[in-house]
């Protein structure tokens, strides 16, 4: 199973993400903003990170540049969060890196299915 | 990202009206349990109404997704009254299902409106909305007007052709082609074909860059907008096009023209899948037998000879079997033209005040698609007059102790090569005393003439013949039998008609399975054989020299038993060199089409057969006189003479009219353009 970190500053959403893919067997990280969760890395293998936006501190698309700065994460995948009517963030987090993003709201299902698109 | 919908509006049309014509044929049977119960209402069936209420919430559904406004906002209220009818707020009494029917008949107008283009009645439209709108339900029900989002339609399968080339970068962003690559073979059957044009040589390949491409082949019932998704992360970063590949280059070609120049407007074809599954098993023991044949054919000895006649008797069978399913893709359930009377009969005889019931036999026999959409109209027309002519009505019925209710049969049956579909009445039966009254009157017959019952009751297929005396709006509009008789002939068919004074009529019609065959006799004029269609041929005859005259101005004709017809000789027509042109070496062959006459001079008649027909105008060019063309069994090319064209131009003296002996058709088969 994969290890996967989630970035985001909303307690309510971090937790419905770890509930859904613990409840497949993935071993989740959290983490508030960006900032932490370059911190809590340090260079430890994920699988795959998960990231919102809008956080304080470091907003996402800071966090994916950094992430693909380092030989580590090159190449893994990570999502970024977006609304419907976020076109153009979605446009700036590619241009950092991101493989790709999800689409809120969401529900487990969906989360689960684009999961096993990129670890698949 | 943009996905052009307009891509699944024929789908939606198509769906829509199918949907729409399941709707009308519920209500009728809704309406008809009333009626055999006596009652206004029925407790009808939750199955039917769910049918009902469906493909109105399809259409709704559909148009609001594909942005028909008008379609949306009938059936938006249709859709509320049907699903009160389906809750018990609604009950279906008569007038509501009639009002129900003229509501089909609007949502049909908006959406052929919305189809082409063109605006239809709005106002008889306005008026049964309102009405609807008014009809009184229990409680009162306007839900808003919530719209669902429906997926575009699923189902139908697609050939999507993929080039897919990533750029450098791809890797990058953490992408990987392979993901999507399996993606897509999760979605149907999917080829894939590596392109390594842009690979730089060893030393100077870069393991972080993608210099892959991939073309890929894939099938089955995948919108567009599921490859988009697909792609959606990625499709800045690479070169991409999907493109959706016409069907019509899996299916088998010549039968597909054959077909295409027989279908004036293409449409769509629905096959049930039994129908192709079959197909599929014939194919793969065509493929075994083929493996078998190469086997004995790679070490032949004499003592295979035995097995090798097996093998070529096994490949018979497959072709004869490959043949039979390839034709039952075209064919469908005489059911779909006769559910059409159902609605005709209804409104006919409610105007008519009559008591009729149409009832069905072998309505799951089946006939080529193509005859079918040129079959409507003909039964629409004999089902019409029955009504119209030979259904009594209920009082008179009674006094000639019949029961109340007319029964109006129409009975299916595969008869040999042909479909027998009989129209039969309980009626009054044709009057032979007033159609030879009639015939006598217009001058078709001469008072003294001593006709059979038979012969008269023949005399309704003559031109601008009809017997009614009040001609009502709904049958003798002008339109008479002869033009019934002559839809029928050009499908290659024939009409027959029996009558009993008191008891009823029955037409029988006789049709071919498919357009795609024909039964054909082949002549032969100098060392071309040409085939003549079967259904055309009246009789040959040996050519008495004194019975052919030249009248001035005229081309020649020929008298047989006092009828005079223009001859033709086919081999001046079509500058071949003929056997000989002394009239006693050859043959008259007299074909009749369109009511007319003409005597075909050829060498001699070889054979009865039955060909496959190719179009010529696809591989050559249209030439007067001949309809298609066909291979015989030697590998020569035969060409179908055209009778009806041949007459006319026999009647317009215009018998040169056809192309010169350089590039006549003649010398054109000897070029092999025919495949």
């Amino acid at each position: 199973m994969a290890t996967i970190l989630t970035v985001d500053d909303t307690a309510s959403m971090r937790q419905m993400i770890s509930f859904t893919l613990n409840s497949v067997g993935h071993e989740v990280i959290q983490a508030s903003d960006g900032k932490e969760a370059l911190k809590l890395l340090q260079g430890k293998k994920v699988d795959l990170v998960i990231a919102d936006i809008n956080m304080p501190n470091m907003d996402g698309i800071t966090l994916v540049k950094s992430l693909r700065e380092q030989a580590e994460y090159k190449f893994i995948p990570i999502l970024v969060l977006t609304t419907e009517s976020q076109e153009a963030k979605r446009q700036q987090g590619k241009v950092a890196g991101a493989t790709g993003w999800i689409v809120k709201p969401f529900n487990p299902e969906q989360l689960l299915t684009i999961v096993n698109k990129v670890l698949g | 990202m943009a996905i052009d919908m307009r891509q699944f509006h024929q789908t939606f049309f198509e769906e829509s009206l199918e949907g729409l014509a399941n709707m009308e044929t519920e209500l009728l049977h809704l309406e008809k349990a009333a009626a055999n119960k006596g009652q206004e209402t029925v407790a009808a069936d939750p199955e039917i109404l769910n049918t009902i209420f469906r493909a109105a919430h399809s259409i709704k559904g559909g148009s609001s997704t594909f942005g028909f406004e008008d379609v949306v906002g009938f059936a938006h209220v249709l859709e509320s009254r049907l699903d009160a009818m389906r809750d018990g707020r609604l009950t279906p009494t008569r007038n509501v299902i009639s009002l129900l029917l003229l509501s089909v008949d609007c949502l049909r107008s908006l959406i052929i409106s919305a189809r082409t283009g063109k605006e239809g009645d709005n106002n008889a439209i306005d008026s049964i909305r309102k009405q609807l709108e008014n009809l009184e339900s229990e409680q009162p029900s306007s839900p808003p007007l919530t719209v669902p989002v429906l997926k575009p339609p699923q189902g139908t399968i697609s050939h999507w052709q993929i080039t897919f080339r990533p750029h450098l970068h791809l890797f990058h962003t953490g992408n990987d082609p392979l993901r999507i690559l399996r993606e897509l073979d999760d979605l149907g059957e999917c080829r894939v074909q590596v392109d390594i044009s842009s690979l730089p040589g060893w030393d100077q390949i870069k393991p972080e860059e993608c210099y892959l491409g991939w073309k890929i082949e894939l099938i089955g019932p995948i919108p567009r907008e599921t490859i988009n998704e697909i792609f959606s992360w990625v499709v800045d970063d690479c070169s991409l096009e999907i493109d959706r590949k016409p069907m019509q280059s899996l299916a088998p070609r010549s039968i597909a023209e054959a077909v295409a120049s027989m279908d004036a407007q293409a449409g769509t074809l629905r096959v049930s899948v039994p129908k192709v599954d079959a197909l599929i098993n014939t194919v793969g023991e065509l493929v075994i037998t083929q493996t078998m044949l190469s086997l004995i054919a790679s070490n032949f000895s004499f003592d295979n000879l035995s097995r090798l006649f097996a093998g070529i008797t096994q490949l018979e069978r497959n072709t004869r079997e490959l043949q039979e399913s390839v034709m039952s893709i075209r064919m469908l359930p005489l059911s779909f033209a006769f559910n059409r009377l159902l609605r005709m009969a209804h409104d006919m005889s409610q105007r008519l005040g009559k008591k009729v019931e149409l009832i069905f036999q072998g309505e799951q026999t089946e006939i080529d698609k193509t005859v079918i959409d040129r079959l409507i109209d003909p039964l629409m027309h004999l089902a019409r007059n029955s009504l119209d002519h030979g259904i009594e009505l209920p009082a008179e019925r009674l006094a000639a102790g019949k029961p109340e209710t007319g029964y109006i049969t129409l009975k299916a049956y595969q008869k040999g090569g042909n479909v027998v579909i009989e129209v039969r009445d309980d009626g009054r039966g044709l009057s032979h005393e007033r159609i030879f009254a009639k015939a006598v009157e217009r001058g078709m017959v001469s008072s003294s003439s001593n006709l059979s019952p038979e012969e008269i009751a023949e005399l309704i297929f003559l031109p601008g013949f009809s017997t009614t005396e009040s001609v009502s709006d709904l049958s003798g509009r002008g339109v008479g039998m002869d033009v019934v008789r002559n839809n029928i002939r050009s499908l290659g068919g024939s009409v027959e008609i029996a009558t009993q004074p008191g008891r009823g009529t029955c037409f029988t019609l006789r049709l071919p399975l498919t357009l795609a065959i024909l039964d054909g006799l082949s002549v032969q004029v100098g060392d071309q054989t040409y085939i003549l269609p079967l259904v055309n041929i009246v009789e040959s005859v040996r050519i008495l020299p004194q019975q052919v005259s030249r009248p001035v101005g005229s081309s020649e004709m020929y008298g047989l038993r006092k009828e005079f017809m223009p001859l033709l000789r086919l081999n001046e027509l079509f500058h071949v060199e003929s056997r000989s042109t002394d009239f006693s070496q050859g043959l008259l062959v007299i074909v009749e089409a369109e009511g007319k006459k003409a005597g075909l001079y050829v060498d001699d008649l070889l054979d009865q057969q039955q060909v496959v027909i190719k179009n010529l105008a696809t591989h050559y060019r249209k030439v007067e006189g001949i309809s298609a063309a066909t291979i015989l069994g030697d590998g020569t090319v035969a060409m179908i003479l055209d009778v009806p064209g041949l007459i006319r131009l026999a009647h317009t003296g215009t018998v040169h009219a056809t192309p010169h002996a350089g590039d006549s058709p003649a010398s054109s088969m000897a070029t092999p353009t025919l495949n």
